[in-house]
């Protein structure tokens, strides 16, 4: 049975009076705070935050963090996002005070071991990406490509080259338009061909001299990997534009081919995606974004150097853009992607690529003799099936399917992205799922897709609540809880 | 392997089931020649054993603040974290999810939100929170993106050289592509110079962006400061100190428009600066500007209360290239964690906390003080921070002779401020005992330059 008396909202479980936190007495002489301070920069009231011991927060968290789905208790196939498992070992490693009770304006004498992971880190990414220096700062993927995007307009901008346009595929994440309009420029869409792949026709017809970069995310968000990425790269160079590669996708490809070695000029990575780093119910993420020699100059500053046998932030770089971070990054996430990357070695890094696209391979031979996958028999780390189909015979949605698969414990895929492919089911198993699992929710798949209409478009029948009213939730917003 | 689970018996099921005889033929997408020929060259695999062990040895090299004591801030704080936040936030619900897209398994995730939302607004005295964004800079510059919208004004946005630094630099990278002009108004004496930064408010100016207590703890006259910038029609952006607001009267009553705060204090190390947690909160009239995600609350088809992402269409999933921001991926986590801190510390626990860091801040800087080699920077009122010249002019050697008796005694501000490069930047949080301040002290005193020539 479920507890809802505790996870009532922690204002109505508030008594006046009660407290959790317990604080030492003042060990410095005091002296009332009135003759500290001036009196109209003082509360009469401190704020009005909820009054709770520290049993009832335990046991409210406990009981709300039951009502989750996440990797460590369910298959979590959510396509683009690599929910793999996160290792224990990280966790206890990245914990140690040596490691976490660090002040960012230390200074770097006392760094000195931080300072050289973060440089190793950096120079395992060059190599991984094929690219020539990275920087560490930003802090998601979105900020990667902003920065990087910032970058490019530095750079035109320095070669007096007036440039305005950034083009991405139709099946782009939002985030790749968002980043180009943030950084200045005009979002300008390339569509697909009939294989997902980018139209070449289309590239060219939009490519001009006002063509500063081409984003494109290989393997895509089909899952399929682009082989004309060689010919893009060079249509793109020979009109004087960048290519940036969004590497969210970067989990079918370490150890295989590098970015670098089929085109790009720039790049992020997601190490909370390809590189184990916790989800966090929504973050932290962290974008490493790795760059070509030309394009170096530019980077976010500071980045780590080494100097004989010490390591030092440099930040005297004059053509960079600037920060896009205070401090230094996502400090925690990187040294997660550290411990991963060394734990896993060259043979390790291709065999999670390997094995990641193994998965989704089997995954969609089986699955694709009940649901079409619109873009052909083969895929990389992820495969997007489509319900297009079924609606039109059945009345039955990507959503549904995707809310009845909650009813047999697994989370459901990514729907509705991309916005290629109609009632599309993007769904990515990683290389940390077994052969069982895999075909359990393949079976799963099977049934679901045959069940009736009225029982898929109710579903889920099993969780704690069903379909929740987003049309009211949008209309009439309700976003903080008020006293009645 | 250490997590890849496919036997070679699996593997060989698996590829007879796709139909093809090796791994390799898995990848006949990639061409042949953009193929990487060997391996790649870094490092090979280390087991957990081996691994714990050269981490140690990372570690070790580091002089972390748990053998020293710590006295460093500007924008990241040693103050205590209390053990239910790591218990909390380690659950694996909570810790290996992502961004609840699928309400119906994600309620605690979205539940915690909408509370966090709560909080940041009783906190704030704000009318609504979104669910984070990545760091205090970040929320300072989508803050000024909001008002640049809100206000149809793109002409101008003014701030003080007593904001944080590298807040103003990540600003200035981000404008640096938009045609807006940024404008630094000077301090005096530390703080804001109300007639110097009045002047600079002009009809084109879209938003006022201060600190307060600021970057070099001081508190600012907010009131004036909002009227100055409402008068000429522009927003007034709040950059807070959250542990300050268990004391300090709240910026929503002292006519803010958007607070932003670094969260880190709320519950999260310093982790050498992340990941932390950008707080954003605003009145309800700019709501449809605000970046990332937003929880709301709702009821399920059974009519029963629940919490959903809600005003999505900001987002750029669904608007692309006219989204709000493009963040996506948030700081979810550590929301969670001031949500959990919060909870324990309550509306006394909040005042007290507040009432020990200002004492406690106000000892240490008259004791250092009583040093003839030192004196405050500045004479306006200070919070947990304060600035402290060294007469002498030596804050480099003073400061690496303290760092080798195990004292972070201050961050130097030369670096930003040349005018102050006799100056370093001193917090005291709650942690600090009275022995600490009494080590601190004492290393100050020693005779610095030699000392810190063995250090180096
Ligand atoms: C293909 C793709 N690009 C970019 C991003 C953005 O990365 P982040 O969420 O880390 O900002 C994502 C993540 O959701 C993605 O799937």
């Amino acid at each position: 049975m479920r507890n809802t008396q505790s996870t009532q909202l922690l204002f109505e479980l508030s008594s006046p009076g009660r407290r959790a936190a317990r604080l030492p007495a003042c060990d410095v002489p005091e002296r009332p705070v009135e003759e500290l301070l001036p009196a109209e920069l003082l509360a009469d009231q401190p704020p009005p935050l909820p009054e709770l011991s520290e049993p009832d927060v335990v046991r409210h968290y406990t009981n709300l963090s039951t009502m989750n789905m996440s990797v460590d208790t369910n298959f979590y196939p959510l396509g683009s996002c690599t929910m793999k498992y996160n290792p224990k070992r990280n966790e206890r490693i990245a914990a140690m005070a040596g490691l976490a009770d660090l002040h960012p304006y230390q200074p770097e004498e006392s760094l000195q071991g931080m300072l050289q992971l973060l440089f190793e880190l950096q120079e395992m990414l060059v190599e991984i990406s094929g690219l020539d220096v990275v920087s560490l700062q930003p802090a998601a993927g979105a900020q990667g490509e902003l920065a990087a995007l910032m970058m490019a307009a530095a750079y035109y901008r320095q070669r007096g080259e007036q440039r305005t346009k950034v083009l991405t595929p139709d099946s782009s994440h939002g985030t790749n338009p968002a980043s180009a309009a943030m950084a200045g420029f005009d979002a300008v869409t390339v569509n697909s061909n009939g294989n997902g792949c980018v139209d070449m026709d289309d590239l060219r017809s939009k490519l001009d001299e006002q063509t500063a970069v081409f984003m494109i995310t290989n393997p895509s968000t089909l899952g399929l990997f682009d082989q004309q990425v060689a010919e893009i790269a060079s249509v793109v160079h020979g009109a004087g534009g960048l290519i940036y590669l969004d590497g969210a996708n970067m989990n079918a490809i370490l150890g295989i081919t590098r970015p670098g070695d089929f085109g790009a000029d720039m790049m992020h990575f997601n190490p909370h995606k390809t590189f184990s780093g916790p989800h966090g119910g929504g973050g932290p993420g962290a974008g490493p974004i790795a760059v070509r020699q030309q394009l170096a100059a530019y980077l976010p500053s500071p980045i780590v150097v080494q100097d004989g046998d010490t390591y030092r932030l440099d930040d005297d770089r004059p053509l960079s853009i600037g920060r896009v971070r205070s401090f230094f990054g996502n400090v925690g996430v990187l040294v997660r992607a550290y411990i991963y990357i060394r734990t896993h070695g060259p043979d390790g890094l291709r065999r999670v690529s390997e094995n990641a696209v193994l998965n989704a391979n089997y995954l969609l031979a089986r699955v694709k003799h009940f649901l079409p996958i619109p873009h052909g028999d083969r895929c990389m780390h992820e495969f997007v099936a489509s319900a297009a189909q079924l609606k039109t015979d059945r009345g039955v949605t990507a959503m549904d399917i995707g809310k009845r698969l909650l009813d047999f414990g697994y989370h459901t895929p990514t729907v509705y992205f991309p916005l290629t492919v109609a009632e599309a089911i993007m769904i990515e198993p990683t290389e940390t799922e077994s052969k069982e699992t895999l075909d359990a929710f393949a079976e799963t798949l099977l049934r679901v897709v045959d069940e009736s209409p009225q029982l898929l478009h109710e579903a889920p029948h099993t969780t704690t609540i069903s379909r929740p009213d987003e049309v009211q939730a949008a209309r009439k917003p309700v976003l903080t809880w008020v006293a009645e | 392997m250490p997590y890849t689970i496919n036997t070679p018996r699996d593997q060989q099921e698996m590829l007879e089931a796709i139909g093809v005889e090796s791994l390799d033929e898995l990848f006949a997408m990639v061409p042949e020649e953009i193929r990487l020929g060997g391996d790649l060259h870094i490092p090979p695999a280390m087991s957990e054993m081996e691994m714990t062990r050269h981490m140690a040895e990372l570690a070790g090299k580091n002089q972390s603040t748990a053998d020293s004591v710590c006295f460093l801030g500007g924008g990241s704080y040693d103050h205590f974290v209390p053990a239910v936040v790591d218990f909390v936030a380690s659950r694996s619900e909570f810790y290996t999810s992502y961004t609840p897209y699928q309400p119906e398994v994600s309620q605690g995730n979205l539940q915690a939100t909408f509370e966090y939302q709560t909080l940041i607004t009783q906190l704030t005295g704000m009318d609504v929170s979104n669910a984070s964004v990545y760091d205090g800079g970040s929320a300072a510059t989508e803050a000024v993106l909001m008002s640049l919208a809100a206000t149809r004004r793109s002409g101008r946005v003014v701030t003080t050289d007593t904001v944080h630094p590298e807040y103003r630099q990540i600003l200035q990278t981000y404008l640096a592509n938009v045609d807006t002009e940024l404008i630094t108004v000077a301090a005096s004496d530390g703080r804001i110079d109300l007639p110097r930064l009045t002047e600079q408010i002009t009809d084109e100016t879209a938003c006022v962006l201060i600190q307060h207590p600021n970057f070099f703890g001081s508190l600012e006259d907010v009131e004036r400061i909002a009227l100055a910038a409402h008068n000429a029609g522009a927003l007034l952006i709040v950059s807070v100190d959250p542990m300050s607001l268990g004391l300090l009267r709240r910026p929503g009553e002292l006519g803010a428009d958007i607070v932003v705060a670094e969260g880190q204090s709320l519950g999260t190390p310093m982790l050498y600066g992340g990941p932390y947690l950008g707080i954003l909160a605003c009145r309800e009239k700019f709501l449809r500007r605000m970046p990332g995600r937003i929880c709301g609350q709702t009821v399920d088809r059974r009519g029963k209360r629940c919490f959903v992402l809600t005003l999505q269409t900001r987002e750029q999933h669904i608007r692309r290239e006219k989204a709000t921001s493009n963040i996506c991926t948030n700081q979810g986590l550590f929301a969670l964690r001031a949500s959990v801190y919060l909870a324990l510390m309550g509306p006394q626990g909040m005042r007290e906390l507040g009432n020990l860091c200002l004492q406690k801040a106000r000892y240490a800087a008259e004791r250092i003080c009583q040093s003839e080699r030192f004196e405050l920077a500045f004479d306006a009122p200070t919070f947990k921070e304060f600035v402290v010249r060294d007469i002498d002019g030596n804050v480099d050697d003073l400061l690496a002779h303290a760092a080798s008796q195990g004292v972070f005694a201050g961050v130097p501000l030369g670096k930003w401020y040349p005018d102050l490069a006799d100056c370093f930047l001193v917090a005291v949080t709650e942690k600090r005992t009275q022995a600490d301040i009494d080590r601190l002290v004492s290393a100050l005193r020693a005779n610095s330059r030699k000392v810190a020539a063995s250090y180096a």
